[in-house]
């Protein structure tokens, strides 16, 4: 499981899991995301890095239709998010989000945040709903701390559970924004050694972090934008070891 | 003067029909004043602007206007316009029901959108349709956090049947009103009301510290 090897993506014979198309998003004046192309395929682990302003998360969050895209199209596993509501709910389904702010339901326990999806959205029955969150806990290393309240556990703890909630679904991809951000650095590795094991699984994964050293170790491909635009797109080792942009070089130089 | 307590005790049966008719105005008052109040208070915070503008004009026009005026209007002007009858019973429970709906609109509408919109992006983010996140997510830590504000208007609601004097209902003042009329003992009189609203609304608070205990504030 704790294998180093990545998995190679062979580009265009495998499908396309995300496909941005002329993608463009505006706040008021303002243009987030300026005509993106981008396409992502199964399997791979993108890292999203780059200036805050940069447009990373939003181009994230318009993924699974948080964020409305203004122009262009945008399809996830063959469905486009322009088609209204319906398509909408059945991308969400398909992909998981892990927040920032973890964002976990406070007034249900660990247990039941996890079982909430099942229940909800899949339809599962009580039973199966809690034999399979009590299932995903153990595997992010929560077993015994089911029946504790978010305001019991600690952030890493938390950011565990809500990385368990997304999977309960069923995901086919798993979108991260900033998932270690709001966390002490000593609570960070618990949760990067969760998303690396997903990794590793063949999850496909969309990434927004400042952490480098996961990019490199658990990354497929790195991305660096800037200003609404993908500057660079390419295999992170390659990219970190020799950043030929020097606006890469600059910011890598800031974060590291 | 001396305080003489048989008075009270003779005063008591009727005071407590009163103290009946008040509790039952309240009680059906309040139930339709929250149906009313959760309906337009998320018609506010989440409908489209045709909603919106329908919630704010109803409760600026009842929160413009006493209540007194209120149920003037739908026990003697209503009767005019329509040409139906409207007993008093009716006009009283109405008028709570009218009035505490719009004070409550804004406690329900303030309490949904006091909730981190994390919690409603964590529910949209797995799929769900608005209404089961409003349902299911954003609703249960709303209504812990309207408690204390519902609390409140319960109360001051409970208190605003007093002023259905003016319509002819029996309820705990007119009560007053009519045996201190008759005997004219204001201090046992007035004093035994007050006492026995004092206990109703205990009776109340205990309920909501009883609620507000059992479901942590989040």
């Amino acid at each position: 499981m704790m294998t180093q090897q990545k998995r190679v993506t062979t580009s265009g014979a495998e499908t396309a899991m995300v496909e941005f198309k002329s993608v463009s998003k505006r706040f008021g004046s303002h243009t987030v995301l300026d005509g993106i192309n981008l396409t992502i395929r199964h399997g791979e682990v993108v890292v999203l890095i780059g200036p805050s302003g940069s447009g990373k998360s939003t181009l994230l969050r318009c993924i699974n239709g948080l964020e409305e895209i203004d122009g262009g199209d945008l399809v996830v596993d063959g469905i486009s998010v322009l088609g209204g509501a319906s398509n909408i709910r059945a991308i969400r389904q398909e992909a998981g989000m892990v927040f920032q702010q973890f964002n976990l339901f406070p007034q249900l326990t660990a247990l039941e945040n996890v079982a909430f999806g099942p229940r909800h959205v899949r339809g599962a029955s009580s039973e199966d709903a809690h034999a399979m969150a009590s299932e995903l806990l153990a595997k992010v290393g929560l077993a015994e701390r089911k029946h504790h309240y978010p305001n019991e556990l600690s952030g890493g703890q938390q950011q565990r559970v809500a990385i368990a909630r997304a999977l309960a679904v069923r995901p086919k991809l798993m979108l991260f924004d900033e998932p270690t951000s709001a966390l002490d650095p000593e609570l960070r590795q618990e949760v990067l050694r969760v998303m690396q094991a997903l990794a590793e699984e063949g999850m496909t994964m969309v990434v927004v972090t400042h952490e480098i050293a996961f990019a490199r170790k658990v990354g497929t491909r790195l991305i660096f934008m800037e200003n609404g635009h993908v500057a660079i797109d390419g295999d992170p080792g390659a990219l970190m070891e020799n950043p030929s942009n020097p606006r890469l070089r600059d910011f890598l130089k800031h974060v590291e | 003067m001396d305080f003489d307590f048989s008075v009270i005790t003779d005063s008591l049966p009727a005071l407590l029909q009163g103290a009946k008719v008040t509790v039952l105005i309240a009680a059906a008052g309040l139930i339709g004043g929250t149906l009313v109040g959760f309906l337009i208070g998320l018609m506010r915070a989440y409908g489209n602007a045709f909603l919106k503008g329908v919630g704010f004009a109803y409760v600026e026009f009842v929160r413009g206007t006493p209540i007194v005026v209120q149920v003037m209007f739908i026990y003697f002007a209503l009767p005019v316009l329509l040409g139906i009858r409207v007993d008093p019973m009716t006009a009283a429970v109405t008028s709570i029901v009218v009035n505490s709906g719009a004070y409550i609109a804004e406690i329900v509408r303030g309490a949904f959108l006091s909730v981190p919109r994390g919690l409603r992006e964590a529910g949209l983010a797995l799929g769900l349709p608005v209404w089961r996140v409003l349902m299911f997510v954003v609703g249960p830590v709303a209504i812990r956090r309207m408690a204390p504000a519902m609390g409140n208007q319960f109360i001051v609601s409970l208190k605003d049947t007093s002023l259905f004097i003016v319509i002819g209902v029996g309820e705990l003042t007119r009560q007053g009103q009519e045996i201190m009329a008759a005997n004219f003992r204001a201090v046992e009189i007035w004093t035994a009301v007050a006492a026995i609203y004092l206990c109703l609304i205990g009776v109340m608070t205990y309920a909501l510290r009883t609620f507000e205990k059992r479901m942590r504030i989040l």
